[in-house]
């Protein structure tokens, strides 16, 4: 519940679902999305998701026990915790997910392709447009795979088909199911999931972008390459799910070519923290609320990258795999990374969508805790994880190879969580009051170059634009250009006399 | 309403360079990346592509199944077989349906041509015929499937063989018999709106507030057409092999 909550009801829906309808529009010079109503359809039909997963709470045996992987035949056997209810309600849940994912999908798809504002060509569109974008095309083709998993495995669960569950002793009894094959949901299952990571991944990239060029005062480093980068690492994670697998048992082969494919990300990876480096490199930085985030970002980002080299390798991800190693990995390369840029983005646009700004102070605050805390409950579980602590456990008893420290960390990362968990509440409290007492923002108080803070309104007002389009110019990074009169140049300025287009 | 929020633009066109460059042309330039679609039209062609997608799994999956289980398959040609005049006729039932579908999408294909010349009686029964196929199609199914269940055919068991044959039979041409009913459903509400004449006046369809075109019945021929492609595949792998 905690795994699939966050990574696709939670991350999933406030990066395309939230930022992605607030944003495209306002950054591509449209109206709004092109087909409004399937938007709002897309909407309802989330929250009836939600609503039907969160439903799971309330039924005999609460809700699914079997983690977000879900992998059968666990999932769906007694003695795993809300096998009775729980496990059904989860599978309908992103059954509707899905489908209301494609509405909104297609909506993001088209309306970046085919409603773009007169000059904005694909090539001018900001990154956190281009991440938005490639992120739901890889969603409408990866979300399939979960889609084909979720129907078969309730099928298994409701009618008693044998998808994925081989002939089986149960307590003593031998079940009626015979001739599944378990390895082949997992195959369906990180069809959807890895290329998962990089739907979350590739909006916080795109919005990392932004932040760091309009508080750093400069243009991103290597635009097109940036993009390129952005296509490449999407191409590339339709291709890598093996990885996940190592240890489910495959052909030594397929073990190579997932190595390759997988290691091969990092090379655009790098390429986009390079960038982000070299953007920053003697620019004339502003320590904004939204920069620290983005900042934290790039380090916590780093780091995850960094122990996801270690996983890609077989032989080193065999000793490692399911012990603590690989949720501290992926919590600092997808749970916290991310978060950290969705804050810094709420602080960012939050004067763009209410028309004042959060206050800066608690701001600071509020990230000093969430990033150091960060560390705190995740670099000792690193260390756990080498000591070989398995994850999924609560309670190790005398495991002799454990040494007794182990406890002693374990408390302390649950502390910290705690608290860090608890100081949340600095930001809520910030955006609400915010919201009724915070100062007055004006129509660009970051003076950023790209479109969506040049709307004549601020909060902007239906149909964004007022009377006429907006006209582009040039790229969203015009900053400090020699001879502009500002320190910044908006898209939708015209040319200056001698300019070239950029 | 303004053009530029239907996606259609109605000034004149400057000719544009021609294959692979106009491709890069069409890509680098402002406004729209495929410039002679309009929104519906590219919506559609994006959601069959993931749609193909859910099939590919769907197929893929079976095709493991098949391979991996433990006991024989069945023999899809005696199992999809009907006595007709005290004979056994392999695959008669599936020959027709498949013919069915595809004289379908010739009527689809007729419907939107006499759409597009403005012919809208024709072109609304040309729909009507092709929601009539379609129709069919789903009741010849219904036919099949109560066959196999008398049989003996469940989603859980036959006594023909391997368990995952009826697993794998019910899903995947029950997902695709959606499809089909979903596309008949459609095609009569489109059918209807193009009868009265709603295009001709821009009357609103559904899903949205804007003007109605003709165009909307290109779009449900695209959706249509390719629930009889996908239906070949199922041809393919599930009777024939």
């Amino acid at each position: 519940m905690h795994g699939m909550i966050m990574v696709v009801y939670m991350l999933t829906a406030i990066f395309l679902g939230g930022f992605g309808n607030y944003l495209i529009p306002l950054m591509i010079g449209a109206r709004d999305m092109v087909f409004p109503f399937v938007n709002m359809l897309s909407y309802w039909v989330y929250l009836l998701a939600t609503l039907v997963l969160a439903a799971s709470y309330f039924v005999p045996g609460g809700p699914t026990g079997a983690g977000w992987t879900l992998y059968p035949p666990q999932a769906i056997l007694t003695g795993t915790p809300g096998h009775e209810w729980g496990i059904i309600l989860m599978l309908s849940s992103l059954i509707l997910f899905i489908i209301g994912f494609t509405m909104g999908g297609l909506n993001y798809v088209v309306t970046v392709l085919q409603a773009r504002t007169r000059g904005m060509t694909l090539m001018r569109m900001p990154l956190t447009v281009w991440g938005i974008f490639t992120a739901a095309v890889m969603a409408l083709l990866a979300f399939p795979g979960l889609f084909v998993a979720c129907v078969m495995l309730l099928l298994d669960r409701t009618l008693g088909t044998s998808f994925f569950v081989p002939a089986i002793v149960e307590m003593g009894e031998r079940r009626d199911y015979s001739g599944g094959s378990p390895i082949l949901f997992q195959h369906l299952f990180w069809f959807f999931g890895h290329p998962e990571v990089y739907i979350v991944a590739l909006p916080a990239f795109g919005m990392v972008s932004d932040l760091i060029s309009v508080h750093a005062r400069k243009n991103i480093f290597g635009y097109r390459m940036m993009v390129w980068a952005i296509l490449a690492i999407g191409v590339l994670s339709m291709v890598v799910w093996g990885h996940h697998m190592y240890v489910s048992g495959m052909d030594p082969l397929f073990g190579f070519f997932f190595a390759v494919t997988t290691l091969a990300i990092a090379v655009p990876t790098a390429m986009k923290v390079y960038n982000w480096v070299v953007t920053l490199w003697r620019a004339d930085i502003h320590f904004t609320t939204p920069m620290l985030f983005a900042l934290g970002f790039l380090v916590t980002f780093v780091n995850g990258g960094i122990t996801g080299l270690y996983l890609g390798n077989v032989i080193v991800d065999v000793p490692l795999s399911a012990t603590l190693f690989v949720v501290a990995h992926f919590h600092m390369v997808m749970g916290i990374a991310p978060v950290l840029v969705i804050f810094g983005a709420i602080y960012h646009w939050f004067p763009k969508i209410t028309g004042r700004m959060m206050d800066e102070r608690l701001g600071k605050i509020h990230f000093w805790i969430t990033f150091l805390g960060a560390y705190a409950i995740f670099f000792p579980m690193h260390y756990l994880g080498l000591l070989g602590v398995p994850r999924r456990f609560y309670d190790m008893n005398d495991a002799t190879f454990v040494p007794h420290s182990a406890v002693g960390l374990n408390i302390f990362m649950t502390t910290m969580a705690l608290f860090v968990g608890l100081s949340q509440l600095i930001f809520f409290y910030n955006v609400f009051k915010s919201l009724r007492h915070g100062a007055s923002a004006g129509g660009n108080p970051w003076r950023a170059a790209s479109l969506e803070w040049q709307t004549p309104e601020t909060p902007p007002g239906h149909g964004n634009w007022g009377k006429r389009l907006p006209v582009v110019y040039r790229w969203p990074y015009g900053y400090n250009i020699p001879g502009a009169p500002d320190d910044f140049v908006p898209q939708n300025a015209p040319l200056q006399k001698g300019e070239h287009a950029t | 309403m303004a053009l530029e929020s239907i996606g259609q633009t109605a000034k004149v066109e400057l000719p544009r360079p021609r294959g692979l460059t106009g491709v890069v042309a069409d890509w680098s330039s402002d406004q729209r990346s495929f410039k002679s679609a309009s929104w519906g039209k590219a919506m559609m062609w994006i959601f069959l592509v993931s749609d193909t997608f859910i099939f590919s799994c769907f197929l893929i999956s079976y095709m493991t199944v098949r391979m991996s289980t433990t006991v024989p398959w069945p023999n899809a040609s005696e199992i999809f077989a009907l006595d007709i005049g005290g004979k056994r006729i392999p695959l008669i039932l599936i020959a027709i349906m498949t013919f069915d579908l595809i004289t379908s999408s010739g009527t689809m294909a007729i419907a939107v041509n006499f759409a597009y010349a403005r012919q809208r009686r024709m072109a609304a029964l040309m729909m009507l015929a092709t929601a009539f196929f379609g129709a069919t199609f789903v009741g010849m199914q219904a036919f099949e499937w109560t066959t196999l269940i008398r049989e003996g055919v469940r989603p859980w068991g036959n006594p023909f063989g391997a368990a995952q044959f009826g697993s794998c039979f019910f899903m995947i041409t029950g997902f695709h018999g959606f499809h089909v009913s979903m596309g008949v459903l459609f095609l009569l509400i489109i059918a209807r709106a193009v009868w009265r004449g709603d295009y001709d006046r821009g009357k609103p369809g559904f899903f949205t507030g804007r003007k109605g075109r003709y165009e909307i019945v290109e779009i449900m021929g695209l959706y249509w057409h390719f629930v009889d492609l996908v239906w070949v595949f199922i041809f393919a792998f599930f009777y024939l092999w």
